[in-house]
């Protein structure tokens, strides 16, 4: 399937793009994850440590355990800092 | 309820002129206005504030909703902006109104408290010696703790 990911905050810095449209086989975040982390040394370093990472699907937080079948836009990003 | 999400500055003694314009049924109004900090040791030059569209006015809607359950608010008013402001310029206004003063006051509480951690916002400081990203506070979580 084809899904929209979204990057935010030091995370868009750190890849160097907003969004992109990534092929993916995923069932999970953690699978998508994986495979984003394969896709070189920008993505690998931006998502090392992911005990504070965010996601949403399709708008809805989720966590890294999350079901994405059939999802049409993953976000990443650090934790907010709003108001 | 109303909320924006906007780019452009807003002028709060009208937003709350409008807003305290209610039914005779109000007894309270409560605003909070949080604005741009400086420092006196590292200056602020400005701040970027990047969201998320689409999730961050879903999100804040789920956030009021609760919040007029919760306190049986008459109403209430989101506004937060984006985008490069600087040093005393208006980031956000909260205003809750209900029959009795209690109820504003925290449901106007709730609301700063989620959208400080759960609206999908993030702020980026830049001073005369760089640039950084906001982090997140510890404290804020723990606030949160106190609606459940």
């Amino acid at each position: 399937m084809t899904v929209r990911v979204l990057y935010f905050s030091w995370l868009r810095e750190r890849i160097g793009v907003p969004s992109e449209s990534i092929e993916t086989e995923a069932v999970r975040v953690n699978d998508l994850l994986d495979e984003l982390r394969k896709k070189g040394e920008r993505y690998k370093l931006a998502f090392t440590q992911t005990s504070s990472l965010c996601v949403a699907i399709d708008q809805e937080l989720g966590d890294m355990d999350s079901d994405i079948t059939g999802a049409e836009e993953i976000a990443f990003f650090p934790p907010m800092t709003g108001g | 309820m109303k909320l924006s999400v906007q780019e452009e500055p807003f002028f709060p003694d009208g937003k709350i002129g409008h807003f305290s314009n209610q039914n005779q049924e109000t007894g309270a109004i409560v605003t909070f206005l949080g604005k741009v900090r400086s420092d006196l040791e590292n200056p602020l030059e400005y701040m970027l504030i990047e969201h998320y569209p689409g999730m961050t006015e879903k999100v804040i809607e789920k956030i009021m909703a609760e919040a007029v359950k919760r306190w049986n608010l008459i109403d209430c008013l989101v506004i937060h902006r984006y985008g490069k402001l600087t040093p005393g310029e208006d980031i956000v206004l909260v205003a809750t109104s209900s029959k009795h003063r209690r109820e504003a006051f925290e449901a106007a509480d709730y609301l700063m408290d989620f959208l400080k951690s759960r609206a999908p916002f993030w702020k980026k400081e830049v001073t005369q010696s760089g640039e950084s990203w906001v982090e997140s506070k510890e404290i804020d979580e723990v606030a949160l703790d106190r609606w459940k």
